[in-house]
């Protein structure tokens, strides 16, 4: 019998996923936010300094603190420090007058805000952005937001500076969802903020639950939930609490995803006797088969076109990735490093693979560049699991194991910068990354 | 209960040598001694039959159900398999013919069979393995006439490890498939 999903207080309203301060949310038994150690850094990065803001922010937003650790984890910017003197925003349409000198502690560019409380609780947050080798102002926004938002403006700012110095979309402000274990009965669907904090119950069930997937507006997560003793696909509505079974058919159903419309859902289901790939409309009904084999197909994702799934099949004899159309024709093999592959993710581009492959009884993360068919290992332990890319791309979420507990971990599409995410209790697995919200 | 043959003999052996040694023997040759008849004895009619045996039953009337007889194979309900393996071996086709012959016997029950993989792998995957393991098991049983309303088959996948750790005792374990009575 499943306990109940977890019900947010009716103030809260997730339109703009504006998150409730730590004491409003129902805190999860998976607990306080997840501890982010760096363990590898990338090859070219961007030194950047971000002065403590001006200002009287909350005790426990500290933003700059919240941007650092942003551009650090990404992997492009090594943050340059910038001591602990707040720096006070220049006038309109000018540079701080000692922008030359932050050059010369090693910062190509320079962020300074401020945060100021409003008369009605709110708070009005600046930044700009300057570029301190052409002594230039690069960007600049102001905002006005609840107290708890704060964190999220944070991550807005830290988006904006990524996108002004790299050209690419930030991914700072985006959502993650994860599955704890914290015994063997004792199973949550949590979603979190990309580096891990604010994380929230979704789902508390005695039962596991494996393979969630995000809908491509971030509503709503479908996941393969076993609180009736047998495998079966729900779609979740996160912030209502909703959720409905939309496939419970004879043996199992699993591996839910969404089509990048969020209008159709794939779908393993074993009632046929194998295990097959099925499409269906993401209510559950007109559900129609989409793979036509005699071994195990199964872990169907999109392509961003949604013309294709890239999946798992042991057609061949042992598992690797495929492609086929949706409007018919055969299948393709897309892997050939080895003789195990599952698990494939696509990037948003759809120009690369991130998959999971068994070499010499390890299993590792790797990604795939589809046109050229090369190949490298994205990370350096054994027990991978679920890749993930990031909605722009750049980054690869998976779980893996180290020191015998389940962890997260985040590796840059070169493989160099890198992050661990660990949870406070309990083994965390089963990573997927939220999309971008308009 | 099998008694072995020898047993059986001394028994029989024991049995006659009892009934020999409770009967006087009477010479042939003499006068036969007087038949007492005592059939219309008031006093021996009422009298309970001193070599009767009455039964009492503690069971409240019910046989022991050979699905909970530990003597029975019916009371093994796991299969093992290799790994990366859904092939039924050898050692674990009695087992599974001791409850098709019980199954195709007894229409009216039903069985799960739940299907379990080590945890070396991807999740998915070994969804899919497990219930391959549940279906071998169930092809097997309806070639023994069960019919196929009476089985359903679901996987756990490596998602409920039966024996915990990464050693090969714990693997060779979770390699299983489970037979539930409903």
């Amino acid at each position: 019998m499943s306990d109940q999903p977890a019900t947010h207080p009716p103030a809260v309203s997730l339109r703009r996923r504006a998150l409730c301060a730590a004491g409003l949310a129902l805190p999860g038994l998976a607990g306080a936010q997840l501890r982010v150690e760096i363990t590898g850094v990338g090859a070219n990065q961007f030194p950047i300094a971000i002065a403590p803001f001006a200002g009287d922010a909350p005790a426990q937003v500290d933003l700059a603190k919240v941007i650092r650790d942003d551009l650090a984890r990404s992997g492009a910017f090594r943050v340059v420090d910038a001591g602990a003197t707040p720096v006070a925003l220049p006038a309109a349409a000018s540079v701080p007058a000692d922008l030359a000198s932050w050059k010369g502690r090693g910062a190509d560019a320079l962020a300074i805000g401020s945060v100021t409380r409003l008369a009605d609780g709110r708070y009005d947050v600046r930044y700009r952005l300057f570029d301190a080798v052409k002594q230039a102002s690069l960007d600049g926004q102001s905002f006005v937001v609840q107290a708890g938002q704060l964190r999220l403006t944070a991550h807005h700012i830290a988006d904006r500076i990524y996108e002004r110095l790299t050209g690419e979309r930030g991914v700072f402000a985006t959502r993650v969802a994860y599955v704890v274990q914290l015994s063997p009965t004792a199973f949550e669907l949590v979603v979190a903020d990309s580096d891990g904090a604010n994380p929230q119950t979704a789902l508390r069930s005695r039962e596991p639950i494996i393979s969630p997937a995000w809908s491509p507006d971030g509503a709503k997560l479908a996941y393969v939930s076993f609180e009736s003793r047998k495998p079966v696909v729900y779609v979740h509505n996160v912030s209502t609490g909703q959720r409905q079974v939309v496939a419970n058919f004879k043996g199992n159903n699993s591996a839910p995803a969404f089509s990048p419309d969020g209008r159709t859902l794939a779908v393993t289901l074993t009632r046929d006797g194998l295990a097959q790939i099925y499409l269906m409309n993401v209510d559950g009904s007109n559900v129609r088969r989409l793979t036509q084999s005699s071994g195990i197909d199964t872990e169907a994702v999109f392509s961003p076109d949604g013309k294709f799934i890239y999946f798992t099949s042991d057609r061949g004899g042992s598992p690797q990735i495929y492609r086929q159309g949706l409007d018919g024709g055969n299948a393709q093999r897309v892997s050939f490093g080895g003789e195990y592959a599952i698990s494939p993710d696509v990037s948003p581009d759809g120009k690369s693979l991130a998959y999971v492959a068994r070499r010499g009884g390890r299993f590792q993360v790797m990604l795939l560049d589809l046109e050229r068919g090369s190949e490298i290992p994205l990370t350096d332990t054994a027990k991978d699991e679920s890749p993930s890319f990031a909605p722009n791309g750049k980054l690869v979420l998976y779980a893996t194991e180290v020191g015998g507990r389940g962890v997260l971990g985040t590796a840059s599409s070169d493989g160099r910068a890198r992050a661990r995410l660990t949870g406070p209790a309990g083994d965390i697995r089963e990573p997927t990354w939220g999309p971008l919200i308009k | 209960m099998t008694v072995s043959p020898f047993l059986r003999g001394l028994a029989a052996a024991a049995l006659c040598a009892g009934l020999l040694a409770g009967c006087s023997s009477v010479p042939l040759d003499e006068p036969a001694a007087p038949v007492v008849d005592k059939s219309n004895d008031p006093a021996a009619a009422g009298a309970a039959d001193p070599r009767a045996v009455a039964k009492v039953d503690t069971t409240g009337g019910k046989a022991v159900d050979p699905l909970n007889d530990p003597a029975n194979p019916l009371s093994k309900r796991s299969v093992f398999f290799d790994f990366d393996s859904f092939t039924v071996k050898p050692e674990f086709q009695g087992v599974v013919e001791a409850h098709g012959r019980y199954l195709a016997a007894n229409k009216s029950r039903n069985i799960v069979i739940e299907g379990n993989t080590d945890e070396r792998g991807g999740r998915e995957y070994n969804l899919a393995l497990g219930q391959k393991r549940a279906e071998a098991v169930k092809q097997r049983l309806q070639l023994l006439g069960v019919g196929d309303r009476q089985i359903e088959t679901v996987s756990f996948g490596k998602e409920k490890p039966k024996a915990l750790g990464s050693t090969e005792e714990a693997w060779a374990q979770n390699r299983r498939a489970d037979i539930v009575y409903k």
